[in-house]
């Protein structure tokens, strides 16, 4: 059994959490403006590595908040966890960020 | 090769069963092929047999970076049936048990496949409406399925827990008769003796750490025994998919988890048929030494260890003994887990690829055994002839851009 940090509420059993797959992936901004394979990337297509791998995970027996995870998926060896709005965290919170900006302006 | 049979048996007995000759040659790799097969699995070795034997197709190796049969096709509950949802699927499984069914005679080895029926479980009202919609679909398929109520249930598996009372009450089975188990290893040495006697080279301890693309065509393998050439490439490597598309630049729609199982200690005969529930995720079969053979589902992570979290095991075998009763004084004596490659729409991938001369076979993710006669079957047809055959047709890569996906989740899902 995985012992996961929740950035949050700390070490915990894995049976608190649920796994939200590869992080970073973000939505596009104009699904239309894709070809039918680039959308299909986005909807199917996963790097699923044989490493180091960035993950998110869902406290959801606990604080019920998402945060990322590096994990090596052979070893399953957990190098950190990290919260998505501070420092190191994915592409989607970043994305977020700066589309918020985007409203203000 | 030498041809098994009781005459031979007797006559290796009377020896003291010292002068078996090998089941297969083990050939230093050569500097090239016409077609090199990734993966030493029963789908590699299948793929490789059908290529010698069905499309003359003979100066072939399979390239395997452990032993024969040591991926999943050595880790699994051998269950083996037809029965499920859409009709690509539906079909292209069927024939793989009609290619079961006369296996041991083809590949004169006993892969002891025992046709004991398979009962999928329903334990609510709309579990029972997909069971009577799938075995409907079955039946306009050709393919042999029955619905059957609590009491022939209870009938056919005295020792399971039909009573109201139960947690998961049991309102109902599909039976399909045909499906059954299989010997897992035998499965992997039986083609592997039989493609090697028709001149297919089997190379073990042979990693393929490299595909060689030029201009826009796979000409060759770079392995830890040298690099080899060849016109063609077929990878069928289960859970490392992903790894050997990497090294040609493709991407797949496939993530890697695991997927365990466990079996007890040996017990006198208590169950002749394979039990499965997709809804309590748990499935479970005895085998011919006694044993308990159970599986679970797979872990929800991404993972290429072979190993997975306890509490999954925790979780099939409770909903084992919430169905078995009795079950919950037998001990355990193994567990294991393999490394399966789940594609979204839980169908496979057998295909042609944007390179030339590369071809996938995989994303059989938690239900591949069953069909290793098939796919092979299916697999060197795509390579012979550089198209698929009408059965795999639909089960190419690009349907995940066009849409046209075959969602066998809920048939195939937690079900093997
Ligand atoms: C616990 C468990 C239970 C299962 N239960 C069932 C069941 O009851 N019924 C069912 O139908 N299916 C079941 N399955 C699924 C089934 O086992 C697989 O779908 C099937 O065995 C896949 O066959 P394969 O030949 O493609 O894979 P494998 O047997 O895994 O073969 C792939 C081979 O490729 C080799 N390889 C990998 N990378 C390289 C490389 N770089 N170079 C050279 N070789 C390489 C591996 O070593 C391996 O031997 C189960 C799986 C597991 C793990
Ligand atoms: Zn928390």
């Amino acid at each position: 059994m995985l012992l996961i940090e929740c950035p949050w509420c700390g070490p915990r059993a894995e049976t608190e959490f649920s796994y939200g797959g590869e992080a970073g992936i973000e939505r596009p901004a104009d699904p239309y403006a894709l070809s039918d394979a680039e959308w299909a990337d986005y909807l199917f297509f996963r790097r699923n590595p044989r490493g180091a791998h960035r993950e998110l995970w869902h406290h959801a027996q606990g604080c019920r908040r998402w945060f990322g995870v590096e994990r090596d998926t052979v070893s399953y060896r957990i190098e950190k966890s990290y919260r998505l709005s501070g420092a190191g965290s994915g592409r989607p919170a970043a994305a977020h960020i700066e589309a918020s900006k985007e409203k203000r302006r | 090769m030498k041809r098994y049979s009781a005459l031979g048996l007797l006559r290796n007995a009377l020896d003291y069963n010292r002068n078996w000759p090998a089941a297969w040659r083990s050939p230093e790799p050569k500097k090239s092929y016409d077609a090199i097969i990734v993966g030493g699995g029963g789908h590699g070795l299948a793929t490789a047999y059908y290529l010698a034997r069905d499309h003359g197709l003979r100066n072939v190796a399979v390239l395997e970076k452990g032993w024969i049969g040591g991926g999943n096709t050595g880790r699994n509950t051998s269950i083996v049936r037809s029965n499920y949802l859409w009709t690509e699927a539906s079909l292209l499984y069927e024939k793989s048990l009609q290619l079961w069914e006369g296996l041991s005679r083809d590949l004169n080895y006993n892969v002891m496949f025992s046709q004991r029926g398979v009962y999928n479980l329903g334990h609510s009202l709309q579990d029972m409406r997909d069971i009577e919609r799938r075995v409907n679909a079955n039946r306009l398929n050709g393919i042999d399925a029955e619905v059957l109520g609590p009491a022939e249930v209870k009938r056919a598996i005295p020792c399971i827990n039909t009573s109201p009372g139960a947690r998961y009450p049991i309102l109902g089975a599909s039976l399909q008769r045909r499906g059954g188990v299989a010997r897992h290893d035998a499965v992997a040495w039986g083609f592997a003796r039989a493609a090697d006697a028709l001149g297919v080279d089997i190379i073990e301890q042979c990693e393929v750490t490299g595909i060689e693309v030029r201009a826009g065509r796979a000409v060759g393998v770079a392995t830890t025994r040298g690099a080899i050439a060849a016109d063609r490439i077929g990878v069928v490597v289960a859970g490392n998919a992903g790894v050997l598309a990497g090294m040609a630049g493709l991407r797949l729609p496939i993530e890697s988890h695991p997927l365990q199982a466990f079996v007890s200690e040996p017990i006198r005969p208590v169950l002749d048929t394979v039990v499965m529930s997709g809804a309590v995720h748990g499935y479970i079969s005895q085998s011919d030494k006694g044993e308990l053979v159970i599986g679970a589902g797979i872990d929800a992570y991404n993972g290429y260890g072979q190993r997975g979290s306890f509490p999954v095991i925790e979780h099939a075998m409770q909903a084992i003994i919430e169905l078995f009763p009795a079950f919950s004084r037998v001990r355990m004596l193994r567990l294991w887990g393999g490394i399966v490659d789940i594609c979204p729409d839980a169908c496979p991938i057998v295909s042609k690829t944007p390179v030339q001369g590369l071809y996938f076979n995989c994303g059989w993710g938690t239900g591949g055994f069953k069909a290793t006669p098939g796919s092979g079957w299916v697999f060197a047809h795509t390579l012979a002839h550089d198209r698929p055959h009408d059965l795999n047709a639909p089960f190419s890569l690009d349907r995940f851009a066009s849409g046209a996906l075959i969602d066998e989740h809920g048939a195939a899902a937690v079900a093997h």
